[in-house]
């Protein structure tokens, strides 16, 4: 298993916003959670990228365990993630928000970067060279050089992945990539996924968009009220009555 | 040093009203040491920016949990502790009535006169300058800028806040100290003024009116408020109320500081033509 959760609970004051949540996710492949709102999706991505802290239950990436950990030690161990509210870094230009995504890459000594010596200016070349990829990666690449500020909405969220893949992450979390885009950018995130997952990369997507998932995804998890609802393939999934009835909003009675 | 605190607020995001607390302790320190103990004011001078930086690590360590106005508050007070401190402390210090400080020496020359100074800080200058923009075009200057950007995301890309907060925190400490100590054997005489609240809100002038996150804007803000003043003579007690209104109006107006938006308005009239 590349990442394995157990008994991960998380409260928020009386609200068990996560309760005692076992979770295997296996090397390769895009593995989405999915579930109404509020049933935890967000809560599980910030606990399995150190955001949150458990209140209960341990998390290991392969033999190394990461609970109560900072956040950016979960980034060191290879966790990346992108936000669903977008975290980027508007003062920066495009490149440098992917420069900057690279940091844990660019171990490159203080006084070489005070003094201008050359090695920082080849590392930082070689640094640019391979944004450049990334944002071409996500097609980006016209967008380089503008303030990060003025870019639309559906571009930003391609940065964040751009962003994210930069730290070259073994687990790259993805929060509602589709939220708020129209169908064309939508298949081009579906696309997008689909050619990270092929650079080896795990991908664990939380979307609300149900076609995307139903396409892009080769293993479903359902969360409801924090709990496991059902797991299995997209169409073992989309056949169980729960799930149905959780989304449906049936009453049990 | 308006530089050095620009780093830290500009860039890193932190805001720091105690900065003339570092700057008074740094001019002091430096002052003590060759008056009263003897010392090489180079070496004075040396060790007492260490002192501070160190001072200014043992401190940032619990200030730099803090976030926003809170931060503010405790830098402010840090600044006020510093200068009440330098004030009481007469027999070291020599009160409010401040001390005399030996002039700088390298090796067997003295160095005095306006004419050695201009070139000292001249040099001074375009040092920090240059150091701080290839600090700000490095790994760890984009790093301390994503942590302005987003603190969660620059956390999710392996960025360590606390560690990087602080060593914003600690260099812009250390560049304030220098540039006291350095003043202070320019000037061969220091009062605890300088290390005051006011003087503190007049650095942040600077660094706001100049341009945040831009370290030829610092210069420039720095530049402009010291001269101002000196222009303004007619105006002497309503100093301070000239510079309130010249924050206000930089944040109404211009709130990206002076630099940075020139720098805007020249590129768009060179888009125009096209």
């Amino acid at each position: 298993m590349l990442l394995r959760a157990a008994n991960l609970t998380k409260r928020f004051g009386g609200v068990h916003a996560l309760q005692e949540l076992d979770l295997e996710i296996a090397p390769g492949a895009v593995h989405s959670i999915i579930g109404p709102n509020g049933a935890g999706k967000t809560t599980l991505l910030n606990l399995l990228s150190g955001i949150y802290r458990p209140d209960e239950g341990r998390i290991f990436l392969e033999a190394q365990e990461l609970s109560s950990r900072p956040a950016h030690e979960f980034a060191a161990a290879g966790i990346g993630r992108t936000f669903q509210n977008l975290q980027v870094f508007l003062n920066m230009s495009t490149l440098e928000n992917v420069m900057a995504g690279a940091w844990l890459h660019q171990a490159c000594g203080l006084a070489a970067a005070l003094l201008g010596l050359p090695a920082a200016a080849r590392a930082e070349r070689r640094a640019r060279a391979e944004a450049r990829e990334l944002l071409d990666f996500v097609g980006l690449s016209r967008w380089a050089d503008a303030p990060a500020e003025g870019l639309p909405y559906g571009a930003l969220k391609r940065l964040e992945i751009a962003r994210a893949l930069a730290a070259r992450p073994r687990l790259l979390l993805l929060d509602e990539p589709a939220a708020g885009i129209n169908p064309t950018e939508t298949r081009e995130i579906d696309e997008l996924i689909r050619r990270i997952a092929e650079r080896g990369i795990t991908v664990v997507l939380v979307e609300h968009n149900m076609k995307l998932v139903m396409e892009v995804s080769q293993r479903v998890l359902v969360l409801d009220h924090g709990r496991r609802l059902a797991e299995g393939d997209p169409a073992e999934v989309s056949r169980d009555p729960q799930v149905i009835e959780a989304y449906l909003g049936v009453q049990a009675c | 040093m308006c530089v050095g605190l620009n780093l830290l607020i500009g860039y890193a995001g932190q805001i720091s009203l105690g900065h003339a607390g570092f700057y008074g302790l740094g001019a002091y320190g430096s002052a003590i040491l060759a008056a009263r103990y003897g010392w090489p004011p180079l070496a004075a001078l040396a060790t007492a920016t260490l002192a501070v930086a160190l001072i200014a690590w043992i401190v940032g360590k619990p200030v730099l949990r803090l976030r926003g106005h809170y931060l503010a508050m405790a830098t402010l007070g840090l600044g006020i502790i510093v200068s009440v401190v330098l004030a009481t402390e007469d027999g070291i210090t020599g009160g409010p009535d401040g001390m005399a400080v030996p002039p700088m020496t390298l090796g067997p020359w003295v160095l005095t006169g306006e004419k050695t100074w201009y070139w000292i800080v001249a040099v001074a200058l375009v040092a920090t300058v240059w150091l701080a923009q290839n600090l700000i075009g490095s790994p760890r200057g984009r790093a301390w800028r994503a942590l302005h950007g987003s603190e969660v995301a620059a956390a999710a890309l392996g960025i360590d806040a606390a560690r990087h907060k602080l060593s914003a925190f600690v260099l812009s400490a250390a560049i304030a100290a220098a540039a006291g100590a350095l003043t202070a054997h320019y000037a061969g005489f220091i009062t605890p003024s300088k290390a005051s609240f006011l003087h503190s809100i007049e650095l942040v002038t600077m660094v706001v009116f100049g341009g945040m996150a831009s370290s030829f804007g610092a210069v420039v803000g720095a530049a402009v408020l010291t001269t101002l003043p000196q222009l303004l003579t007619v105006f002497k007690e309503y100093e301070m109320v000239l510079f309130g209104a010249l924050l206000m109006a930089t944040m109404i107006f211009m709130p990206q500081g002076l630099v940075p938006t020139l720098e805007k308005a020249i590129a768009a009239a060179r888009r125009k033509p096209d």
